[in-house]
């Protein structure tokens, strides 16, 4: 392969860093009417009276909406394939309020200055109800979240609002009740994760403006702005062809941006003042009131034999989704679905749970999407089994995880809400990941720790994982190819590039297809008018899907320019040798630049476009192993990480370097979830840790050294042999620190994120322990 | 009120409010490239150069540049571009949106201190925020970048 799985900078690093307006803020309209929203400060309350004459009256102000002025009709902002798996239980604004930084009113006014002003101007009375903050208490709380009608699910998916359920779900194989019971050693742990925020730099961004043709353009930092167009079509009942959704460049999503954060907004005011106008939200705003990742509780039950067999695996989850049910059901099933695979030769496996509302920001999708959380407590619980079993923990996992050529029936059962899809594991480099990783992280001379002086301890930990490809059955991604004169090429695609390189990538492959060079692919994502339909960027799709998407376009317009090149030279199609730069019979060749000009302006004249799409008969998991060194002190208990080694299997990587990035990211972001990222609430429900002082992302400080490398490995259903790589980075740090600590101290911490004062207090409970023996 | 100061090598004259932060008047002037990620000094992305050195204009109120020399990506388009392209060798290019405050911290660091330490880049680039990352390309690209530039 000459351009796929070989070094090439990304398309649009050098501009963007250079400065060239690219995202939704820097294509705004000057004169954007600005808007501000007012957002609750009660956790839960109901709205008794609201006057916006004094807002409406300051000089300045377009435009005051509020739950009286909007269509009442449910949706969900969450982009997912139609019918979506979430309820809806969402209005554009509502008489309830349900978390503090909910939506109130919407204020359109010349600067924002003015906005933030008329904000203060709007008296609200509220009724104050009693919230529900802790979510192992909301099953049946005598306080309902959702008590109004109209709400539902689009199909069964468990949805009981009334007892603050979002969704339900169980499944099992086997009875596991009755093999845990002849299982020699059984482990039972409950384990917590926290509601982490995206964080992604770019705030949330919108701007709307009525064009020439009376048309809604909407410029927002999506990652699926063909779902931001349906839903804004279905919920403001403006026609969907009246509607064109530009995604430019986008800051970073992470899943966050995977929903309608200020869209309605826009697209109200514009179409109710004819004006254009914009909002961006505060990063306070972007903590507070956007999405986190959905906080859980997995209570984890491991039954094996004593020569290390698994046996059984039962999993209950309890979700908590926030104010609305986004994401609710299926980022809980992957909790299952993308991780129970992994050990699958055991004889019983369940999983069930619920999806609790609580009044806390709304949960939403978020890289690992539930894998992450599911794989902190079955691979934590797996370290812990090993201990009681006293087995080496890799030979536990080798003895037991999933290998090359074998399947889970927990493909078939589970899905996107739905049903799964069977599959077999075609690539599966597992057993390499796991044995190459140990050699880099020299985990025979460290495991479990060693002393390196009077304070300080090394130790590594180690965790295995596996995610998706997309969503089989559901999910369709589509490109257009278009020659043009002295043969070039536009790649026009769905595919949302939110800055993890897709636009690069599909470049790459449509190239490689067509045998040219990546500048002779000019591309361009993603804009509903535009460009074809595609779900967009999320589930690990968009190489996976749209790259298969891109490859069938490619292939159809080579067969197009092998035609046309035929009967310019006059030679049947079978007789011509094309090299991506010239169509070659025995005597005679034309070269594809002349071949462009020619069909342009000379003869034959017509415009060849060609169309791919593709929608996956199955989702080919990329696995990895993640392996951790830490340096851990032995009086404060505050460690640093080391290294990270990563060992992955993806299939082919279409581009190694940006392939890196993403696992290099995730890892960073799943270390963050696991260390330092700590989540804070008021006893009122009010988000403390709402900043980048108070909730602290890694910095380049805290990252000494990160060793990532492939695994050889070709996926023949993939694009030139590629699965994803967007979210598998960031499932193991969680698990491997947890590990690496535990076999520092001794001390396991089943609560993120693990911080120094946990693993001290962990400390004091075991030396408590140990003198009451 | 009128602010002076030199933007990108042109002395300008801006009008300003007393309350106005240097972000929104160099946006409100085409000056795109200077990002607001949180409006506090907290991520970096603002960053410009005032006088050669890195500062937050998410925080610098517009007054406060009179009669100094604020540089962008803008006016130093030879040299981003050079520091881009050690960032697309390392593939340490993700969604872009830290990376014009980015490159401006780099290119001060090059300039003010010769032969850094790894602990020194770190600690000069330590309140440039990248989500996308996870920074070990981009340190990668950066001692690259420094290296040639010795």
């Amino acid at each position: 392969m000459k351009v796929v799985n070989q070094k090439t900078p990304s398309i649009d690093g050098k501009g963007i860093m250079m400065g060239r307006p690219a995202y939704t803020n820097d294509l705004a309209d000057p004169n954007s009417l600005i808007i501000k929203i007012l957002r609750s400060p009660h956790a839960f309350a109901k709205i008794k009276s609201i006057d916006v004459s004094k807002a409406k009256a300051l000089e300045g102000v377009e435009l005051v909406l509020t739950h009286h002025d909007v269509p009442r009709k449910p949706f969900t902002r969450a982009g997912q394939g139609y019918p979506e798996p979430s309820p809806h239980d969402k209005f554009v604004l509502d008489e309830y309020v349900r978390y503090i930084g909910d939506e109130v009113a919407c204020v359109a006014a010349v600067s924002e200055n003015i906005a933030v002003q008329a904000l203060k101007l709007i008296d609200v009375e509220y009724e104050i109800l009693e919230p529900v903050l802790d979510f192992e208490k909301a099953f049946e709380h005598t306080s309902v979240i959702h008590p109004e009608d109209g709400i539902k699910e689009m199909f069964p998916i468990g949805f009981e609002p009334k007892k603050n359920v979002a969704a339900t779900y169980q499944m099992e194989v086997g009875k596991a009740e009755d093999v845990l019971k002849e299982c020699d050693v059984v482990l039972e742990q409950s384990f917590y994760t926290q509601a982490q925020a995206h964080a992604m730099m770019e705030p949330h961004t919108a701007n709307a403006r009525i064009d020439f043709q009376n048309r809604l353009v909407i410029y927002t930092a999506t990652q699926t702005p063909f779902h931001v167009r349906r839903i804004l079509s279905q919920t403001l009942d403006v026609p969907l062809s009246r509607i064109r959704i530009i995604k430019p460049r986008v800051g970073g999503g992470f899943g966050g941006k995977q929903a309608l954060h200020g869209e309605m907004f826009v697209a109200l005011v514009t179409l109710k003042t004819g004006k254009p106008s914009k909002i961006v939200y505060t990063r306070r705003e972007v903590f507070e009131s956007s999405y986190t990742r959905h906080p859980m509780r997995v209570d984890i039950k491991l039954g094996a034999m004593k020569d290390g067999t698994l046996k059984a695996i039962d999993c209950f989850v309890l979700s908590d989704t926030g104010a609305y049910g986004e994401h609710a059901l299926t980022v809980f099933m992957v909790t299952g679905a993308k991780v129970l695979p992994l050990y699958n030769k055991v004889d019983a496996v369940r999983f069930a749970g619920q999806v609790v509302y609580t009044n806390h920001v709304s949960a939403g999708a978020f890289r690992g999407y539930g894998a992450i959380q599911g794989n902190f407590a079955l691979e934590s619980a797996v370290d812990m089994l090993c201990a009681k079993l006293g087995m080496d923990p890799i030979l536990f996992r080798q003895k037991n995880m999933i290998v090359e050529g074998e399947t889970s029936p927990i493909f078939a059962i589970m899905g996107e809400g739905t049903e799964g899809t069977a599959m077999n594991m075609e690539t599966c480099k597992l057993d390499y990941c796991v044995k190459r990783g140990m050699e880099l992280v020299h985990w025979n001379e460290t495991y479990p720790k060693v002393d390196i002086s009077d304070t300080k301890i090394r130790s590594v930990g180690m965790a295995i994982a596996m995610q998706g490809s997309g969503i089989p059955y559901i999910d369709m991604g589509a490109a257009t190819i278009k020659f043009n004169d002295d043969g070039f090429y536009n790649l026009m695609v769905g595919a949302t590039d939110i800055g993890q390189g897709s636009d690069t990538i599909l470049a790459q492959i449509a190239a490689e297809e067509l045998m040219t060079t990546v500048d002779k692919v000019i591309v361009y994502s993603s804009d509903s008018d535009l460009t074809p339909f595609d779900t967009g960027a999320y589930a690990s799709s968009t190489t996976y899907v749209s790259g298969n998407a891109v490859l069938n376009a490619a292939r159809i317009m080579k067969q197009m320019l092998l035609k046309e090149a035929a009967h310019a030279l006059k030679v049947d199609l079978e007789d011509i040798v094309f090299d991506g730069i010239t169509f070659s019979s025995k005597e005679k060749e034309i070269t594809l630049s002349e071949l462009g000009n020619r069909l342009t302006y000379n003869e034959d004249q017509k415009q060849l476009t060609a169309t791919g799409s593709y929608v996956g008969i199955k989702s080919p998991p990329p696995f990895m192993a993640g392996f951790i060194e830490i340096e851990i002190d032995k009086e404060t208990f505050e460690y640093k990480v080391l290294d990270y080694v990563s060992v992955v299997d993806c299939g082919t990587p279409i581009n190694p370097k940006l392939a890196q990035g993403q696992v290099e990211g995730g890892i960073v972001q799943g270390l963050g979830m696991a260390a330092y990222e700590e989540v804070k609430y008021s006893s009122k429900g009010r988000l403390l840790s709402n900043g980048f002082l108070s909730y602290t992302i890694p910095t380049t400080k805290n990252i000494i050294k990160l060793t990532t490398e492939f695994a050889e490995s070709y996926e023949e259903s993939g694009p030139f042999g590629a699965k994803s790589v967007g979210e598998i980075g960031i499932d193991t740090p969680p698990a491997a620190l947890a590990n690496a600590v535990y076999n520092a101290t001794g001390v396991r911490i089943t609560k993120l994120p693990i911080t120094a004062q946990k693993i001290y207090q962990g400390m004091l409970d075991l030396k408590q322990k140990e003198s009451k023996k | 009120m009128k602010v002076k100061f030199n933007l990108n090598g042109r002395n300008r004259e801006f009008d300003v409010s007393e309350n106005e932060y240097l972000l929104e008047t160099l946006r409100n002037n085409h000056i795109t490239s200077v990002k607001n990620g949180c409006n506090e000094s907290t991520c970096g992305v603002c960053t410009v150069l005032m006088d050669g050195k890195p500062v937050l204009s998410c925080t610098l109120l517009s007054l406060r540049a009179d009669g100094h020399k604020i540089t962008t990506v803008d006016g130093l388009q030879k040299e981003v571009e050079e520091i881009s392209h050690f960032f697309g060798e390392e593939g340490a290019d993700q969604c872009g949106f830290c990376n014009t405050g980015m490159a401006l911290t780099i290119y001060a660091l090059k300039n003010e201190i010769e032969n850094p330490t790894d602990d020194e880049i770190k600690d000069y680039i330590v309140g440039n925020l990248c989500r996308c990352t996870g920074y070990h390309a981009q340190f990668k690209a950066i001692k690259s970048y420094l290296e040639v530039k010795k």
